[in-house]
């Protein structure tokens, strides 16, 4: 029988296997940031163990980091950037610290190095890792733990998780993007839905994604509980490494272009789950409630919590109404926003920016709007495309790269009661301040959105 | 990491799906480089709160959370489970958990049990009703016990024994550092390097 995508790059690095016990996992890159690594290099200290391969790791500052220029103010967040200093140094990583041209959210510059790299296994202490799979390797979100265990010993122990296909068929209709793909995934699935499974995400309209709208669909892939996600690797991933500064080149290029393309699923494999999408059938998607899962097309309604037949799915509805202060029966069209965010590993890179700034060429934002660029390079390059100019002249902030808002750690965060239109990737209750209000959108509903006050899509305008 | 082979204890009843990581600790207690006094930033947002169940003092000292389908979604911080074990808890029971939460509390010794949702429920129930009750997680026996119900868990017998043992993973991984070299001899020599 033949063998799925995640099958094959599973079984190419398994180090061991035994009765009874879970594989044991090589893993090829190892992507580290301030926040989940100081207690695992505080571990290696305490038992004296070195780092088994410097060189197969890299760390970069994100998460803390202010988007506007200066010091860290929190002495908190600065310590913190300050012990990821100190242990990159002991321990021989490489670091692109703040104000450095490489510097940026960690799922942004692995693939932007030319480091993520099809059928390679990645991790990093950061649920979003499930990111790099859009290049058809395997790459999951670790614990502080499983990051001192892969510090030291380069593999993890892990069982393989079952494998489910996301089918996409037809088209995206002009106006839909990748991110309404996946929150509409997430919509169909739930946030359980992925658990316990690698999907792998398939059809014309997956194909006919960039490398970008890959990234962003594979993002989010751990919002509906899975761990990674993953699209087989073809010639648009080809064109986007080929001359990156890590991308093989010369002959180890051609050998490495001989094995990608054997990295696809059989025709004959089996999936343990499928689940069909009809692409030409979606429109642009909001968030109304407070998980990933509780999205609708923006043409709807706030949904009525007695509307859901489940018990937890109507408690969860009924909850989420009230945290993000919703009646039932309001057009989504209507709801108002005092605050716009554009940029996380989600949605900030250029493609994201320039499809925002389209929108906003010319025209004024209502609301306070924030454009983070999601690296240094994403932020180089779009001004050089001149975009921070489109954004300032909207009456936009055009700010340094970072997580940002997407978490709210940096001082970039929502007050209680007030409310986004965002294109990162958690509307959790709280997540970007405490009790702030987000409705997750693509960048281009973002943007829309910015002019008018109101959940709005650009072809409203 | 603390060896788990059975724990009695009291429960609290937390009736509410999809417990992100976010709300189990918010991020701005991400910030310390630390392991401990996470306690402090356990349930935060929802602890200011008088009516949350864990202000309820007839749950003090509760040392099983019980909780509603789909606990430790979310981001992969394992703050969430040190804030856990900090507080107290040893065990969370619920119908079904984030993957990487589960992964991180066996890493740590905080037991993550997966009950049926109306086993959950009716163990919720019966500890509203008395919260004095004592529960039992038998992980020796893979059983969850109370008031005479005796109810089976799964898990599998590698993550068992490990937690039975109290064994550091990357002590039993270093057993094989053979293995991994011997592996990385046969590395696909194109695959790039951070230098
Ligand atoms: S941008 Fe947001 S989701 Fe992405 S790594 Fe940063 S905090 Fe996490």
């Amino acid at each position: 029988m033949g063998r799925t995508l995640a099958e094959k790059v599973w079984e190419q690095h398994v180090v061991r296997r035994a009765d009874g016990e879970p594989d044991l996992l090589y893993i090829d890159l190892h992507l580290i940031h301030e926040v989940t690594s100081p207690q695992a290099f505080d571990g290696l200290r305490l038992a004296g163990r070195p780092v088994r391969r410097p060189e197969l790791t890299i760390a970069t500052e994100d998460h803390n980091v202010p988007t506007v220029l200066g010091p860290i103010s929190d002495p908190v967040s600065k310590t913190q950037v300050e012990t990821l200093r100190k242990n990159a140094a002991e321990f021989g990583i490489r670091l692109h610290p703040m104000g450095d041209a490489g510097q940026g959210v960690v799922h942004i510059i692995g693939p932007q190095f030319g480091l993520t790299q099809p059928g390679m296994t990645i991790v990093c202490g950061d649920s979003h890792t499930s990111t790099h799979g859009a290049f058809g390797g395997i790459a999951f979100g670790i614990g502080t733990s499983e990051v001192e265990h892969v510090l030291a010993t380069q593999t993890l122990p892990a069982y393989r998780p079952k494998t489910m296909a996301i089918e996409v068929s037809g088209e995206l209709p002009p106006g839909v993007t990748a991110k309404d793909l996946i929150l509409a995934i997430i919509a169909k699935i739930g946030t359980g839905g992925g658990q316990g499974y690698i999907i792998e995400y398939r059809g014309e309209a997956v194909r006919k994604l960039s490398m970008e709208g890959r990234m962003t669909v594979c993002n989010m892939s751990i919002e509906a509980g899975a761990r990674a996600g993953m699209i087989a690797p073809d010639e648009t991933t080809f064109a986007y490494l080929k001359d990156r500064p890590h991308a093989p080149r010369g002959e180890a290029w051609d050998q490495a272009v001989a094995y990608w393309t054997s990295l696809r699923t059989d025709d004959d494999a089996v999936f343990d789950q499928v689940v069909e999408i009809d692409a030409t059938t979606l429109t642009p998607y909001v968030t109304w409630g407070t998980n990933p899962g509780q999205g609708l097309p923006l043409g709807e309604t706030v949904p009525a919590p007695e509307s859901f037949a489940d018990p937890v799915a109507r408690q969860s509805a009924e909850r989420a109404l009230e945290y993000m202060g919703l009646t039932a029966g309001t057009p989504l069209r209507e709801i108002e926003v005092d605050t716009v965010f554009v940029g996380s590993c989600t949605n900030g890179r250029l493609e994201d920016l320039r499809a925002a700034a389209e929108i906003l060429r010319g025209r004024q934002v209502k609301t306070r709007t924030l454009i983070v660029p999601g690296s240094m390079l994403v932020k180089l390059q779009a001004e050089q495309e001149g975009l921070d100019e489109v954004f300032k002249a909207a009456g936009a902030e055009w700010r340094e790269a970072g997580c940002s808002m997407c978490l709210g750690m940096n001082p970039d965060t929502l007050q209680p009661g007030e409310r986004s239109a965002s294109t990162s990737n958690r509307n959790f209750e709280g997540r970007q301040g405490k009790g702030g209000r987000t409705h997750l959108v693509s960048p281009q509903v973002a943007a829309a959105t910015a002019v008018t006050g109101r959940l709005t899509a650009p072809a409203d305008l | 990491m603390e060896a788990f082979t059975t724990h009695t204890g009291k429960a609290v009843p937390l009736r509410r799906s999809n417990v992100d990581t976010d709300q189990i600790i918010p991020a701005v207690w991400l910030k310390q480089v630390s392991r401990t006094g996470f306690e402090k930033g356990l349930f935060a947002a929802w602890r200011e709160d008088p009516a949350f169940v864990l202000n309820d003092p007839s749950y003090e000292g509760a040392s099983i959370l019980v909780s509603g389908p789909d606990f430790g979604t979310g981001s992969s911080r394992e703050h969430a489970v040190w804030a856990l074990q900090q507080y107290g808890f040893r065990v969370v029971i619920a119908a079904r958990f984030g993957d990487i939460f589960r992964n991180n509390s066996t890493k740590m010794g905080l037991l993550p049990v997966v009950l049926p949702a109306e086993k959950v429920e009716a163990l919720q129930a019966a500890v509203e009703a008395d919260p004095t009750l004592a529960v039992t997680v038998d992980l020796a026996e893979r059983q969850v016990r109370w008031a005479g119900e005796v109810v089976a868990f799964e898990i599998d017998d590698y993550t068992r024994w490990r937690l039975m043992e109290g064994l550091d993973d990357i002590g039993l991984t270093l057993r094989h550092a053979d293995e991994v070299t011997a592996y990385e001899n046969g590395r696909q020599p194109w695959l790039p390097t951070t230098v």
